[in-house]
């Protein structure tokens, strides 16, 4: 069998990537949607391990660590949110919250 | 390294990862994902997504970055899937359950989405020959030498924290980042609390 390479893990990346867009502009559910959020955060981290595989160097390592931080503050803040919302209006579907909405 | 070891590696050694180990990864990453974006129960979603973590967190492995695997099992598997878990069971109502899980505007959100995927499909197969070297045509893959699994989370370390008294190369985004979260926490705390 061929050896693995970059494209393979870029196939796989772009796999994820979409799949999370779907979920994103598709489902109904907040918490879904949030979680599709992380899987194009995962698709992007993977393709940055794989450069730098690719490159011999750290610095695509150290870039995937930081969006780690960054996705779990924004899994904080957005869930954080979404209890917040949900106590208001009973409810967690996105097509629902139009309260901003003129 | 010295080259002893080196050519030993080399030689001797098959490597542990096989291509097969690769593709049952990539397969259950992408199969979890389907199935998070699919499911009905939102409880089902967050365990696919587990599963779709952990096979990232493999793949990594066999990228030779076992710090980043690790953070994502600790960080992104046993951290925020349980805020994720949580925050499902304090918001999961019954109704939600059962009417429509796509919004009304699906298949408009489905064509954007193959029309990104055909974009990928065409940056890849144009773009294939940016992963190759220039000058021997073989795909650009260093050797697993210059990317020492055993000290890489010392190296890691040494440009996040800086080594022998001098900054790392990352310490000040690394500060930034701790001021993140700093932020995100008191957003959270806020926007959770009854009365500010």
């Amino acid at each position: 069998m061929a050896e693995i390479t970059t494209l393979h893990y870029l196939v796989v990346a772009a796999a994820l990537f979409v799949l999370g867009v779907i979920g994103v502009l598709t489902r109904r559910n907040v918490v879904i949607v949030l979680m599709s959020i992380e899987l194009i955060l995962n698709a992007v981290n993977l393709n940055l391990v794989a450069f730098s595989r690719m490159w011999g160097n750290l610095h695509g390592q150290l870039f995937a660590i930081f969006i780690v931080v960054d996705a779990a503050a924004e899994a904080a803040v957005g869930l954080g949110i979404l209890i917040a919302f949900f106590r208001n209006k009973e409810t967690i579907n996105v097509d629902e919250i139009d309260l901003l909405k003129w | 390294m010295n080259p002893a070891m080196n050519s030993a590696l080399n030689s001797g050694m098959a490597p542990v990862a096989t291509p097969w180990f690769f593709y049952a990864l990539a397969g259950l990453a992408v199969a979890s994902g389907l199935a998070v974006i699919t499911r009905r129960n939102a409880v089902h979603s967050a365990l696919a997504l587990i599963v779709t973590l952990l096979s990232v967190a493999g793949l990594y492995l066999m990228l030779y970055a076992p710090f980043v695997a690790g953070v994502q099992i600790i960080v992104y598997a046993g951290g925020i899937m349980v805020l994720f878990l949580f925050v499902i069971m304090l918001v999961n109502i019954e109704r939600s359950s059962k009417d429509r899980q796509f919004n009304r505007m699906w298949p408009v959100g489905l064509a954007a989405a193959c029309a990104l995927l055909a974009l990928f499909v065409s940056v890849i197969v144009k773009g294939k020959a940016v992963l190759n070297d220039p000058i021997t045509g073989k795909a650009l893959w260093p050797d697993p030498m210059r990317l020492p699994e055993s000290s890489n989370t010392q190296q890691v370390a040494a440009m996040l924290y800086g080594q022998a008294g001098r900054m790392g190369e990352y310490t000040f985004a690394f500060e930034i980042a701790s001021l993140l979260l700093l932020v995100a926490i008191l957003g959270a705390v806020i926007m959770t609390k009854k009365k500010i």
